[in-house]
């Protein structure tokens, strides 16, 4: 155990060094962070003074071992933009953002369930033509247009719910059903093709044939053997929501989280700001990957974690 | 059911003919899938044929006919189908343009990332060993870099066009086919074939062109078509969120981005635009399932079932 996690740890921190280090080459060597973040008006000597304050007159590896660092201490300098320390924007905004992707992840999982399991029932059936097709059609959609057109709907044609910023839990309603619709649509597909395949097996005719109750052939025996790769796939969809659908989503619906924060500081140039949320999500998404690998073993008691 | 049809396969016919005839029936078969390829030649000759087949300059703007709704709509203009946007330029033309961005940049990151993976995945597999290993861990690494952020990122720094997109994209999708292809070359290498080849002498150049590549052409389709729909909704959002394609050129994201000031007032600016994008990629994921489903023998019994399946072999025998 204690193994298993220092293994896992070691290799969390290669991906947050290589994130880390792709960040600097990026900033340093193909940007100068000096033109992004002061303005062109900018006196020569005021840039030369702006440079030496941020230690980028060094040597490059020089360079590299203070930015790794600070970033390593979660000391990300200060926003240019909000002129207060970059983590405090990124803690204020972080728990917004969960919210966020907690009510959307949590929808998809909940629906996609009971739709999965019931397409499985009948292959080629009319629930199962339904299920899958929308599935296909909710997976085609960009998320910014499903979010827009829920926009259109809700504030022009019939004003039921807000369509902008956070408040109230109605607030919360059209952002998370627009984020919760790719996760659903690829779990639904995956708990339907997981769920014929376990069905076909013998131990299913088995648990049937000696007489047992069909749901509980159905929940105890089934789909017991389909939630690994369920748990997998929703971990992946944590992980994309992390770093990609928030951005999309909280853009649209002016939700006030790390995505939307990040877009409009990547706007006005705020460097330490987007490394810091940058850095933050990387390690969000090691400690996720951690945990499921975590979780797994709790589910499924082959898994062994040497 | 392969035996019956290779025992019906005439052997005048020329094997491209046949091959093609098959690949024809079996399409016919599955609708969507039919409805998807169809569709999806339709908006391949519709970026071909764009200068030919927009009715306008998409670029062209006119004051007075700004926000003009679609045609069927009361003060709708017959000449612009889909209506035209703020600025008077015809939404329809933009689309057909539009077309162009999306499918240059999925085939261009496809081909850039699958090259890439491919050899990555080529040299870990038939190497194995520390190189292995090394390559590996690499790709476990960079699957867990939180992806749209860091690409916004990149894009933002280097700046925003359609080169940088495609090199970025490609930078960050190549790790997939190096995983499947890793995995198909390990398997493979084992195979009895393969050993033979390399006791009569063959070079590893020619084990992994002639031997081993030829395995890998079915999975890699399958990954490369389901990428490349990844690919057109990335470029899109990407583009959405105003660091992608760059105005004048034309994008479908980017006539959505450009549509959002305007939703209470013209839904057709969002709505069309982005129509195109959702189509195109359902039907590029409708022939992606056919082409998984056909190519990969357990799918094809778990689609039909074991009753189906009977059926069909009796009917045909």
């Amino acid at each position: 155990m204690a193994a298993f996690l220092l293994r896992r740890l070691i290799q969390g921190g290669l991906v947050v060094l290589g994130v880390t280090f792709t960040v600097f080459v990026v900033t340093r060597i193909f940007g100068n962070p000096v033109d992004l973040m002061l303005p062109l008006s900018a006196s020569p000597e005021q840039r030369a003074a702006f440079a030496s304050e941020l230690g980028l007159d060094r040597p490059l590896p020089v360079q590299f071992v203070q930015f790794a660092g600070e970033l390593l201490r979660f000391d990300f300098g200060e926003s240019t933009w909000q002129r207060r320390p970059a983590m405090e924007v990124v803690l204020e905004r972080l728990p917004n953002s969960l919210l966020l992707i907690g009510a959307g992840l949590g929808l998809a999982i909940v629906l996609s369930l009971p739709a999965g399991i019931l397409a499985a029932q009948r292959p080629g059936g009319i629930l199962d033509r339904i299920v899958t097709g929308l599935s296909l059609v909710g997976l085609s959609m960009p998320q910014f247009w499903v979010g827009l057109l829920l926009i259109v709907l809700f504030a022009v044609t019939i004003p039921l719910l807000p369509t902008s910023g956070m408040g109230s839990p109605a607030h919360l309603v059209l952002p998370a059903v627009t984020l919760a619709l790719v996760p659903f649509a690829r779990l639904t597909l995956l708990v339907r093709s997981q769920m014929m395949e376990e069905l076909n097996k013998p131990y299913i005719r088995t648990a049937l044939a000696r007489g047992l109750p069909h749901r509980r052939v159905l929940v105890g025996h089934a789909l017991r053997n389909a939630l690994i790769p369920f748990l997998t796939l929703a971990g992946w969809e944590l992980v994309l929501a992390l770093a990609g659908y928030t951005v999309v989503v909280e853009t649209v619906f002016a939700w006030p989280g790390m995505g939307l924060v990040a877009i409009q500081a990547l706007q006005r140039g705020d460097l330490f700001l987007v490394q810091a949320i940058v850095y933050v999500v990387a390690v969000l998404i090691v400690l996720v990957n951690i945990l499921l690998d975590l979780v797994f073993k709790l589910v499924d008691p082959r898994i062994g974690l040497g | 059911m392969a035996d019956s049809a290779a025992r019906q396969a005439p052997s005048r016919r020329s094997r491209n003919g046949t091959r093609l005839r098959a690949f024809a029936a079996e399409l016919g078969e599955d609708v969507p899938g039919l409805i998807g390829f169809l569709v999806l030649v339709g908006i391949v000759a519709m970026a071909i044929f764009a200068p030919l087949l927009a009715p306008h300059d998409p670029a062209a703007q006119s004051v007075l006919a700004r926000l003009a709704p679609p045609a069927w709509l009361p003060r709708g203009n017959p000449a612009h189908l889909l209506g035209t946007d703020a600025l008077g330029r015809d939404v329809l033309s933009r689309i057909i343009w539009g077309a162009r961005a999306t499918l240059l940049v999925g085939v261009a990151v496809v081909l850039l990332s699958g090259t890439f993976g491919v050899i990555v995945g080529l040299v870990a597999g038939y190497v194995g060993g520390r190189t292995d290993s090394i390559l590996m861990r690499l790709v476990d690494i960079q699957v867990s870099f939180p992806g749209i952020l860091l690409i916004l990122l990149i894009v933002s720094i280097v700046g925003p066009s359609l080169t940088t997109i495609v090199v970025v994209l490609a930078l960050t999708n190549w790790m997939i086919y190096a995983r499947i292809v890793r995995g198909t070359v390990m398997s493979v290498r084992a195979a009895p074939y393969v050993e033979a080849a390399e006791i009569v002498g063959c070079g590893p150049a020619r084990i992994i062109l002639r031997h081993i590549l030829p395995n890998l052409v079915s999975p890699l389709l399958t990954v490369a078509i389901l990428e490349f729909t990844n690919v057109v909704l990335a470029e899109a959002a990407i583009s959405f969120l105003g660091l992608g394609v760059q105005p004048p050129a034309t994008s479908w994201g980017l006539d959505v981005a450009s549509g959002r000031d305007y939703v209470y007032v013209a839904w057709w600016l969002v709505t069309f635009p982005g129509l195109a994008i959702a189509i195109t990629v359902l039907s590029i994921n409708l022939f992606a399932n056919w082409v998984r489903v056909t190519t990969d023998p357990r799918e094809r019994e778990k689609r039909f079932g074991w009753s189906k399946t009977a059926r069909r072999l009796a009917g045909r025998s």
